[in-house]
């Protein structure tokens, strides 16, 4: 399970992005096109049915938006919504297939910050601007929100945001006399070889996907791509090294990985059974940890900021837009019911429940979030958060990169060898961007 | 304008068949000859999900693709995309390994299940339950068979030696794509040889018992030619369904670890669908399939009719 992103770029980039949003809600506003026509409109007389694809786990979160759903339909009487739970792996294939083939798209969708962009330059997406989706937008951080813009318009809302932290088993750090979270990798290494020579079970799970893979690479000071001088980066030396550190945590036996398809569940499987004491994973998961045999006294899971390298500690900011279908027969309906699902009351509820952040700030003081203490542990590692390039096609680049990560923990192939091979499928995906 | 006459004439006298057939054609031209051309002038351009053209809502954008020629089958062919070769070699060794254990495991029951023996319809159900159970349901089973804390390991630390992460290692992951499809392939050949078995004159092996053949000669002189047209058949067909064989290797390890075990049709899909969808890339890797087991399916048949002549 990937969570990509292209949230939080700099402050200088975000306060731009305000700007242009604000610029272009004026525009729209005052030249009354159709869009804004429809903001007009009278809600109750909006008709139709709201076709949503939720991407949230099935089991964990999807429950917790039906009483949400009910009570819209409850004040929209004229509006259905037809609720789809779709796993995240499978949803941006079945929305590009069913998007271009132009039959069985959903009127709305929960997108990664990551497929954004990359579904409004295919033209898959509907503008928002000027539509009741973006009701009170300046409460939106500016980080989550800027993912939303391509081109100078408004694609989506934020509605949730995340980024990776490291997660601990407290109680088994306290068996083997660890008193605080490593802070770097080489702390990392040394505790979770402590940990197995003290309590048997595995001290750390490493998820093989290259997602997972970014701490390391923020952590040297590197990045897969760099933007702004169109080049990629993916296999040059501080990405070797960063790689070589994940590489010499399996190799020494101090994390454990899975490199199969089955290779998240099985983290997930080991770490809520006590079975691992530390992995690197979003706040998405901390909802499915809890119910874990491990983690049945909720005050045992330890949430830090992912452990450093040699330069800092980071980690990608990711989350999830609430987008609309450009050929959607009902834009008026699905405009409504972003607009409820995203406002900051639902949104705090949903947090608090499903354990994710809200993207407006004003959800933050409501005290369903502001007692909630895995939300607040995040909010350390949120800071410390790198934004990822702007580039439409960046979310693309994790497929090619997952091979090649895959091969150098499952030792096929040499580090620079399968970085060089990312490097040559990245240039194809990124035309225009040079080689290193 | 003769073969037009005589396709004119044979229309008259025959009208009544061609009237029957036409429904067939036209459907299968729709349905299988329109993709295939289409499929084809796609490989010849550079086709991607950006550039096809399509029109969404308010959303209005042309079809920018262009020709390219020949130049991604060069790029396949040559070995510059990277993967052709290597994926090709895996995907021989993967049809060959499977069909020569579909055809040896398969007769083998057969000739078992052919004997008057007790519970005999009860074995055979057994044996057919593979079949009937879908590949992705199959594929499902078999990956939590061979997951981490799946029955396997579990056998092997009851043991006490440790687990084996089975997909993650290339030459494991192939033993086991190999293994959940010989096991779904086997009833069919099983079934097919069963009645093979079954039109084998029995006076051949009352013969062959008069002649005083041994258990084997008889295997070999009567049992075996006796198979042979079945054989022949279920051969090729087998090869063309383990070549083209996309779900179990996509169900089970998705062509991991790194890509190890995928085929070739797993991979042209992972071209078309993974990413970036391109789509003349796919298209070209389909033509060239294809091809290939357009080839392999003349010359099979061609040296089997002159082995069947010889004999």
């Amino acid at each position: 399970m990937r969570r990509s992103t292209a949230a939080k770029r700099g402050a200088g980039i975000a306060a731009i992005a305000v700007l242009a949003l604000a610029a272009s809600a004026c525009s729209s506003s005052k030249s009354g096109g159709s869009a804004s026509g429809s903001a007009a409109k009278d809600p109750a007389s909006v008709k139709g049915t709201v076709t949503w694809w939720d991407t949230s786990d099935a089991t964990n979160e999807a429950p917790n938006y039906q009483p949400i759903i009910k009570a819209f339909e409850a004040k929209y009487p004229n509006i259905k919504v037809n609720y789809v739970n779709v796993p995240f792996s499978d949803a941006e294939d079945k929305f590009k297939t069913a998007a271009q083939s132009g039959s069985g798209a959903p009127d709305v969708l929960r997108a990664d910050v990551g497929w954004t962009p990359a579904f409004a330059q295919l033209g898959y997406l509907q503008p928002l601007d000027g539509t009741p989706a973006l009701a009170n937008d300046s409460d939106y951080m500016p980080g989550p929100y800027a993912s939303d813009h391509y081109n100078g318009k408004i694609y989506g809302v934020p509605q949730v945001t995340d980024t990776l932290s490291l997660l601990y088993n407290k109680d088994l750090l306290a068996k083997a006399g660890i008193t605080t979270a490593p802070k770097t990798w080489d702390e990392l290494k040394t505790d979770s070889l402590q940990i197995k020579a003290k309590t048997g079970v595995d001290g750390t799970f490493l998820n093989a996907a290259s997602y997972y893979l970014l701490p390391f690479i923020y952590g040297e000071g590197g990045d897969i791509i760099d933007a702004s001088a169109k080049k990629i980066t993916v296999n040059d030396a501080t990405a070797l090294k960063a790689v070589g550190i994940a590489q010499d945590l399996v190799k020494s036996g101090a994390a454990v990985t899975d490199v199969t398809k089955d290779g998240y569940n099985n983290m997930q499987t080991a770490f809520k059974d006590g079975k691992v004491a530390m992995v690197v994973n979003g706040p998405w998961s901390t909802a499915d940890d809890l119910k874990g045999s491990a983690f049945s006294n909720a005050d045992n899971l330890g949430i830090a900021t992912v452990p450093a390298g040699s330069v800092k500690a980071g980690a990608p900011v990711g989350g999830h837009n609430l987008v609309v279908y450009a050929g959607s027969k009902n834009l008026d309906a699905s405009y409504l019911f972003i607009a409820y699902l995203n406002d900051a009351q639902n949104q705090a509820t949903i947090a608090a429940k499903n354990n994710v952040l809200p993207t407006r700030t004003s959800a933050y003081s409501d005290p369903q979030v502001a007692n909630n203490k895995i939300l607040s542990a995040f909010e350390g590692p949120l800071k410390n958060a790198v934004g990822r390039p702007p580039v439409a096609g960046a979310s693309d680049l994790f497929t090619p990169l997952d091979t090649d990560y895959q091969a150098i923990l499952g030792g096929q192939k040499s580090p620079q060898a399968a970085l060089n091979d990312a490097a040559t499928q990245f240039a194809q995906i990124l035309p225009g961007f040079s080689k290193s | 304008m003769r073969p037009l006459k005589r396709l004119g004439r044979s229309f008259d006298k025959y009208w009544y068949g061609w009237a029957m057939a036409a429904p067939v054609v036209i459907v299968m031209l729709v349905l299988v000859g329109y993709p295939f051309i289409w499929g084809a002038y796609l490989s010849t351009t550079n086709a991607d999900e950006s550039n096809i053209g399509h029109d969404i809502g308010v959303n209005h954008i042309p079809p920018s693709y262009h020709s390219v020629g020949l130049h991604n089958y060069w790029d396949i062919l040559s070995g510059n995309d990277g993967h052709f070769y290597s994926t090709l070699t895996w995907t021989l060794i993967w049809t060959f390994v499977n069909v020569f254990f579909h055809i040896t495991i398969g007769l083998g029951l057969a000739v078992l299940l052919n004997r008057k023996i007790r519970f005999r319809g009860g074995y055979r159900l057994m044996l057919i339950l593979p079949w009937a159970v879908p590949g992705f349901v199959a594929a499902f089973a078999w990956r939590l068979l061979y997951n981490d804390n799946g029955v396997f390991n579990a056998v092997l630390k009851y043991f006490g030696m440790h687990g084996v992460q089975w997909l993650a290692q290339p030459t494991s992951a192939k033993i086991a794509v190999i293994a959940v499809n010989v096991w779904m392939g086997v009833p069919f050949m099983m079934v097919s040889f069963l009645g093979g078995l079954q039109t084998i004159p029995k006076e051949l092996y009352e013969a062959a018992e008069m002649d005083g053949a041994t258990a084997w000669q008889r295997f070999r002189m009567v049992t075996l030619p006796g198979l042979r047209p079945v054989m022949m058949t279920v051969t090729l067909l087998g090869v063309i369904w383990t070549f083209n064989k996309f779900d179990v290797i996509f169900l089970v390890t998705e062509g991991g670890p790194a890509g190890s075990t995928d085929i070739l049709v797993t991979h042209a899909y992972q071209v078309a669908f993974a990413n970036i969808r391109q789509y003349a890339e796919a298209a070209s890797y389909g033509v060239v399939i294809l091809s290939m087991l357009l080839v392999f399916a003349t010359v099979y048949r061609r040296s089997q009719a002159k082995l069947e002549v010889q004999a």
